[in-house]
């Protein structure tokens, strides 16, 4: 079937923000369904209200809007672009319930708008819990027996009639929001009532557990013409109970046998034709370890996280492929990308093995419980591809970044066997630890298995493991036991811990027994044809097949690793577009990524992807073979960054600024005398190394003051201390992680919080904008609000930053990007921070100032001048609007995480609000991150005292606006003497009604709470920003940003207007210029 | 203990033995099935080849008896990456090597299957040895290799004596070159009796059975080399009782019929080979095994016409016959291993008869 002629121009729905549920995999999945579209003619309008994204590009759409994901937006956006299809499957469960709504009104009939990819009705019967189960039982594929309830009572008395514990599942949520396991009723009921509160539709799914059976999940495709493949199968090591997010999972299933695996796939395959889908679908289910029995547990009719998987397991371009059929080719008539020759009618054969490990945020979130349920908790994943398993697992382990580099790399060797068995019946992130600990003690694959319900086949892989443990530690290290323990991916720097060698002596070792890495292809057809695209994983034991020769320049693009706090899309964002700046410079790209929900990882980003840990000794291997001419880290964040010294060691220049002018950044001496020569003022600080200096240090500066570990990116382990007690405790926090850097200790300045993102060619500097943050210092960047253009600096605050970036610039010899923070207090500008590398606001401020930064810093490492580039140095004019990037929480996932903003970094993600006028701006900031107020029109004050006078002001504010406002005994008090109407309610030990009941009676719109600083938190306010956030009430836990929301809401206006981004132009460009 | 594959092009890899310490000379084929190793090496049309399966992890879930596809494994040799050495599976009952070992096959794990896989599709399928001696020179033994040809292995594979699965359906005459045992039981399945005749049997005697229905079978080999099985063919086209064939049967009602045969390159061998319906456009799943196949330039039109296609290399992957009540394919509606997704093929078969018995 040819492509239908009727779709011209196509409105495709991103995801928003990051939040824990809904990644980058759905930049990667719609950047390529746009680049996918467009090859076919297509005109493509975007809407995404996160900035950071490569698909908000306007090289990837006609139109961008990064405007609110709400269905006025989406309405306006239709009547004024007038797109004739909608293709809502790529935006994951945002995009898709937007659609929906849009669909459910008939808008999109009013209009003679189709949705494409996928029918509503579709949608409907995978969605609807009752429907698909109707549908289920209909095509006779079992569901575990389960009812769908509207209220407790029902879900109670279903409960008692099939048995605990029981599974809930709410509808219309994200990454499982709002579900978990009840072993008895009291669980039953707090997790019912939590969850018919999230669900859009307030229906919850509860069904019999089926906790522990294997859990396997089918990624499937199907046509218009009713063509069906599976493109992957996986299967999750963590049996059932684990959301498939959080749980390790391996491609294709190891455990199953043909009968097993085609029963599933003939299930599979059965259920996407009954619903009618058209396009890629995930299918999971329930295994039953001891028979064939099965049960359906989820369908999501769209792209997902695991199709972003499975995409990079295979080889296969899921969301390509799909955007095709949305278009109404059938498979057979789209090539394979990755062949050349065969076509996207098959089913990739793997030759080779897949681990995905999620990327878990419990090192930023301390207090947070770190059990693993069916609600997913994990911000990102890392995935490694071997022809064992074992070496896959290995490789995966390294590629988190989290100082693990081995199953030893968490010590439960102190524990008694009695401890350990305890500590397997706990389901968190370490288990797999606790289970290397058990097998090097004995505990027999029985007794593991019986705890875990993990396969016996994994305990088994695992025991390999700790056995070349043993063998490594207690054999001499002869070529063969080297040979096979790098087969088995051990690092070097292991197997010297193990055999008390030095890790350059293991490499001496393999040099001199000719042990020798080799890359394999992925190819979608285990070798069966010849393929043209060089995506290459490394293995020991094999023959090289990826050919290093050189017929250009080379240039070695490092990615950033996992999506983590602090470490998110942004710098995937960057490296693409450094990699597609190099390509055009005439360079053959390399990138080495290990990130599978990325677009760098995408197959045809880079001239030749090596999907491989980045630690130094992954990395020499590719640049023992590439000899690259030069390697960029300035994009990957702290990943690529870390990663300098040891590509120096190698022989391989980094483009751009040199590695010890980005020491110079965070040496203290050499930043101090630098700041010194060029008369720029910073707070007053000292480098410590003890925690007894650090206290003297505090002393001598005064209190508050920060303290904080060089090194580091989203100010990690950063934290303000108001006396001795909290230095002692932050410093022993800062300890417990390997610490090779000394700890800073710095006067705490509470003023305006400036950054600036510039790009130096070592003379010129080009600043595109200077962004003003409204929490005031003390609020980590990445949480605050950052406005662009500075609303409120004088012009003359705004030269003397230009100064003192340009000067700075200059002085750390910068050729490419550099980063600064400052603080503005007293009129007077002082440096916080300097990083000479790509930040976090590089995308935001490239998109509202239209001037492509990364390219042209990347220009610039390559030896071309500012001024070659068509753009005059300086500042550049500010631009006609006003842009609004909003930070974005997930503290709703993270059981026992506390929200309180402060130096440390906790936003998952961000959205950006575009407009003429500054009020507007925020209002579209405020409703793209999901606040959308008010409601019931009732709110709770409690602040600490430097706060309260500050919040008589905004709460006098909300009652204009019509707010009931309930306060703590002390805040009740200022706000009455400065005659605010507040009601003095009680905190959590007093009577009833105390503030606690208010909030769970769900009455609350919006509580603003801010917390002291320092180590001493009330445990009170602490359950009270739990329990809010817990029950879906806005939290705001800093002054300046209720104050941001109060003017906001008084500035709502009806009709929003749309600003299409891919028309900004830089005004700062010269006519002509060649960027 | 070391093993060696020396194939005739004089490369040679190296792993540790498996199963039996037997040297032997085979035919070196690749499957790239991830699952279903023991249907693959029970698979009577391995019989006369030696296969190396591209999936790198094999015997993870041990050997379970009722998945196998005939009474014993019929490949020659067995080359794998790595043998698991804890199979887990609930059906599980055997090792792999224990099975290897207790029917005589030799094998190798621990080779690089996806170079030899690389240079089976770049140079064709090979002959070679599997040995554990250490030849000083190959020369000797180049020539040998290189001379081996699998021969009529049709009649190592099929059953001795005629033997009937009973049913209550219609009667179908399942002509044995080779049949997998999901063929039978696919019919079973769908009511039918079936009554399975070894490959050389004349048609005479058949057709006095009186079947309903007839079906031929996959099987190993040259099909040019089933001179007398063709002739046989050529009586039961010439009857109107309904036909369905498989894989070599395929191909041999194809040369009964005039047309040719000839040899891929390196053939197809997996669960993931996409061939379409051209009578209908869908494309469906299909499990391979096929070194030869049938020269569509070779068609005469008012005999037969393409049924089927491959979607990857355009090959012929069925026919259906002109004015007849027959039909072949290339492919394995049987599966096992591999995607079930044309087992509707046998439901015509059935409609077939159907149509037939009320005609």
């Amino acid at each position: 079937m040819p492509r239908n002629p009727e779709i011209k121009k196509v409105l495709v729905i991103g995801s928003g923000p990051i939040v824990i549920g809904q990644a980058a995999e759905f930049d990667y999945a719609g950047t390529q369904a746009c680049r996918s579209l467009k090859e076919e003619g297509v005109e493509v309008v975007l809407l995404n209200s996160n900035p950071a994204t490569i698909m908000t590009d306007k090289d990837i759409a006609d139109e961008v809007y990064i405007e609110p994901l709400t269905v006025e937006v989406l309405e306006r956006l239709i009547e004024t672009t007038k797109p004739d299809s909608v293709l809502p499957t790529l935006g994951g469960q945002a995009g898709l319930n937007l659609a929906m709504e849009l669909a459910d009104s008939g808008f999109l009939e009013t209009h003679q708008v189709r949705l494409i990819g996928t029918t509503p009705e579709t949608i409907k019967k995978a969605e609807d819990r009752q429907e698909f189960k109707d549908t289920m039982e209909k095509i006779g594929e079992p569901c575990a027996a389960s009812l769908v309830v509207h209220d407790v009572e029902a879900g109670v008395a279903f409960a008692d009639e099939i048995g605990y514990p029981v599974v809930l599942r709410p509808a219309y949520t994200l990454g499982g929001s709002g579900g978990g396991i009840a072993k008895n009723e009291e669980e039953l009921v707090e997790i019912l009532q939590n969850g018919l509160r999230l669900s859009r539709v307030g229906e919850v799914l509860v069904e019999r557990c089926i906790a522990g059976w294997k859990e396997i999940e089918y990624e499937v495709m199907r046509d218009g013409n009713g063509n069906v493949i599976t493109v992957c199968n996986m299967e999750n090591i963590d049996p059932v109970g684990v959301h498939t997010g959080d749980s390790i999972v391996v491609a294709p299933s190891q455990t199953l046998g043909d009968k097993e695996y085609q029963m599933l796939r003939s299930a599979a395959l059965n259920i996407i034709d009954e619903l009618q889908i058209t396009g890629g679908c995930n299918v999971q289910f329930a295994l039953h370890p001891e028979n064939f029995e099965y049960c359906v547990i989820e369908v999501n009719p769209r792209v997902s996280r695991s199709s972003a998987l499975a995409s990079k397991a295979t080889g296969y371009p899921i969301a390509k492929v799909a955007a095709k059929i949305a278009l109404g080719y059938t498979l057979d008539e789209i090539p394979n990308a990755i062949t050349g020759k065969t076509y996207a009618s098959f089913e990739p054969m793997l030759d080779y093995c897949v681990v995905k490990l999620p990327r878990l945020p419990f090192d930023k979130f301390i207090s947070a419980k770190r059990t693993l349920t069916t609600q997913m908790k994990a911000t990102g994943e890392v995935m490694s591809i071997c022809t064992s398993f074992e070496g896959a697992l290995m490789k995966a382990i390294r590629s988190l970044e989290q100082h693990v580099d081995s199953l030893l790399s968490m010590d439960f060797s102190g524990q008694t066997d009695e401890e350990l068995v305890e500590r397997l019946h706990r389901v968190d992130d370490r288990r797999i630890y606790v289970i290397a600990e058990a097998l090097r003690r004995g505990i027999s694959y029985d007794v593991i298995h019986e705890i875990t319900r993990i396969d016996k086949w994994f305990i088994d892989k695992i025991a390999i493991l700790t056995e070349m443990e043993g063998r490594l530690k207690t054999e001499p290290l002869t070529g063969e036991l080297l040979a096979e323990a790098k087969r088995m991916e051990f690092p070097d720097a292991v197997i010297g811990r193990l055999t008390e060698r030095a890790e350059r002596e293991i490499k001496y070792l393999r040099d001199k027994y000719d042990i020798h890495v080799a890359f394999k292809m992925v190819d979608t057809c285990a070798a069966e044809f010849a393929a043209e695209t060089p995506y290459y994983y490394s293995c020991f034991g094999s023959e090289n097949e990826a050919v290093g020769e050189k017929t250009r320049k080379k240039v070695l693009v490092l990615g950033s690793g996992p999506i983590r706090i602090g470490q998110g899309i942004e710098f995937d964002f960057c490296s693409v577009h450094s990699t597609w700046a190099f390509a055009e410079a005439g360079y053959e790209t390399i990138i080495i990524n290990n990130n599978p929900e990325t677009v760098s990882t995408d197959f045809d980003i880079a001239d030749k992807l090596y999907f491989e840990p980045l630690t130094p000794e992954d990395v020499e291997n590719v640049v023992e073979l590439e000899k690259p001419d030069g390697a960029v880290v300035q994009f990957g964040g702290q990943t690529a960054i870390g990663l300098t010294e040891a590509l120096l060691k190698m022989g391989v220049p980094i483009f751009g600024t040199s590695a010890r002018d980005v020491d110079a950044a965070e040496d203290r001496e050499l930043f101090d005398r630098i700041l010194e020569e060029c008369c720029i003022p910073r707070p007053a600080g000292h480098t410590v190394y003890t925690c007894e200096e650090a206290i003297a240090a505090a002393n001598e500066l005064g209190y508050p003051v920060l303290v904080r570990p060089s090194y580091v990116l989203g100010g990690q382990g950063m934290q303000i201390a108001i006396n001795d007690q909290d230095v002692t405790e932050f410093i022993g926090v800062i300890n417990r992680i390997a610490q090779e850097h000394p700890i800073l200790v710095d006067k705490y300045l509470r003023g305006k919080e400036i950054e600036v993102d510039a790009v130096c060619d070592g003379e010129e500097v080009l600043i595109p904008g200077i962004m003003e943050h409204i929490e005031r210092a003390g609020i980590h960047s990445g949480d605050s609000i950052s406005v662009y253009p500075a609303m409120s600096l004088a012009d003359r605050t705004k030269r003397v930053i230009e100064e003192y970036t340009r000067r700075l610039a200059r002085a750390l010899h910068v050729r490419g990007l550099i980063n600064i923070q400052f603080i503005v207090s007293n009129d007077e500008v002082y440096v916080i921070e300097v990083n000479p590398r790509s930040s976090r606001t590089v995308p935001y401020i490239s998109k509202v100032t239209g001037i492509p930064i990364v390219k042209l810093a990347t220009q610039v490492m390559i030896g071309k001048a500012i001024k070659e580039l068509g753009f005059a140095p300086g500042l550049q004019p500010e631009a006609d609007y006003v842009a609004v990037k909003m930070p974005v929480f997930s503290f709703e996932k993270i059981r026992g995480a506390d929200i309180g903003l402060g130096p440390e970094m906790k936003s998952t993600g961000e959205c950006l609000g575009i407009a003429d006028t500054f009020n507007e701006a925020l209002y579209k900031a405020f409703l793209g991150a999901g606040i959308r107020l008010p409601r019931t029109k009732k709110m709770i004050i409690t602040v600490k005292d430097a706060d309260k006078l500050e919040a008589a002001d905004i709460a006098r504010r909300f009652e204009a606006l019509g707010y009931k406002i309930y306060a703590t005994k002390g805040t009740a008090k200022v706000l009455n003497e400065k005659g605010v109407k507040a009601i003095r309610t009680g905190k959590l030990e007093q009577e009833s009604p105390n503030l606690l009941d208010l909030i769970l009676e769900h009455d609350i719109d919006l509580v603003i709470d801010t917390p002291n600083q320092g180590a001493a938190k009330s445990h009170d306010g602490f359950v009270i920003r739990r329990n809010a956030i817990e029950t879906g009430v806005n939290v705001l836990t800093a002054i300046d940003t209720a104050r941001a929301l109060v003017t906001s809401l008084e500035n709502r206006e009806e009709g929003l207007t749309l600003i299409d981004i891919a028309t900004v132009r830089s005004r700062g460009a010269y006519a002509g210029g060649s960027v | 203990m070391k093993a060696f594959l020396i194939l005739e092009d004089g490369t040679v890899f190296s792993g540790t033995a498996i199963g039996s310490p037997r040297e032997i000379i085979s035919e070196i084929v690749f499957n790239t099935s991830m699952t279903g190793y023991l249907e693959v090496l029970t698979d009577p049309s391995y019989a006369g080849q030696a296969v190396v399966m591209t999936y790198p992890l094999i015997g993870n879930y041990g050997i379970c008896h009722e998945d196998m596809e005939s009474d014993r494994p019929w490949a020659d040799g067995f080359l794998v990456r790595e043998l698991s050495r804890m199979p887990s599976n609930f059906r599980s009952r055997d090792t792999i090597q224990h099975f290897l070992l207790e029917h005589d096959i030799p094998g190798i794990a621990g080779i690089d299957t996806r170079a030899l896989t690389k240079l089976l599709r770049e140079r064709g399928t090979m002959n070679g040895m599997i040995t554990t001696r250490e030849y000083s020179s190959l020369e000797e033994i180049l020539p040998k290799i290189r001379e081996y040809t699998p021969g009529n292995v049709v009649e190592r594979v099929t059953c001795r004596e005629k033997h009937v699965l009973m049913g209550d359906g219609f009667r179908v005459a399942l002509m044995d070159f080779g049949a997998k045992r999901n063929i039978a039981r696919s019919l079973n399945q769908r009511g039918c009796q079936v009554t399975v005749y070894p490959a050389y049997t004349k048609a005479e005697e058949i057709l006095a059975d009186e079947p309903d229905g007839i079906m031929l079978s996959n099987g190993p080999g040259d099909p040019k080399e089933c001179t007398e099985i063709i002739t046989e063919l050529k009586k039961l086209y010439r009857t109107d009782i309904p036909t369905f064939a498989i894989c070599l049967g395929h191909q041999l009602m194809a040369l009964a019929t005039g047309a040719d045969t000839y040899k891929l390159k390196y053939g197809h061998r997996g669960g993931n080979h996409p061939v379409k319906d051209l009578e209908t456009g869908r494309v469906y799943i299909s499990s391979q095994n096929h070194g030869y196949v049938v020269d569509e330039t070779s068609l005469d039109e008012s005999v037969a016409r393409p049924a089927f296609v491959n979607v990857n290399d355009g090959t012929n992957e069925g026919l259906s016959y002109v004015g007849k009540n027959l039909f072949t394919v290339q492919f394995h509606p049987e599966a096992c291993p591999g995607p079930r997704d044309s087992a509707y093929l046998f439901d015509r078969f059935l409609k077939m008869m159907e149509v037939r018995k009320h005609a």
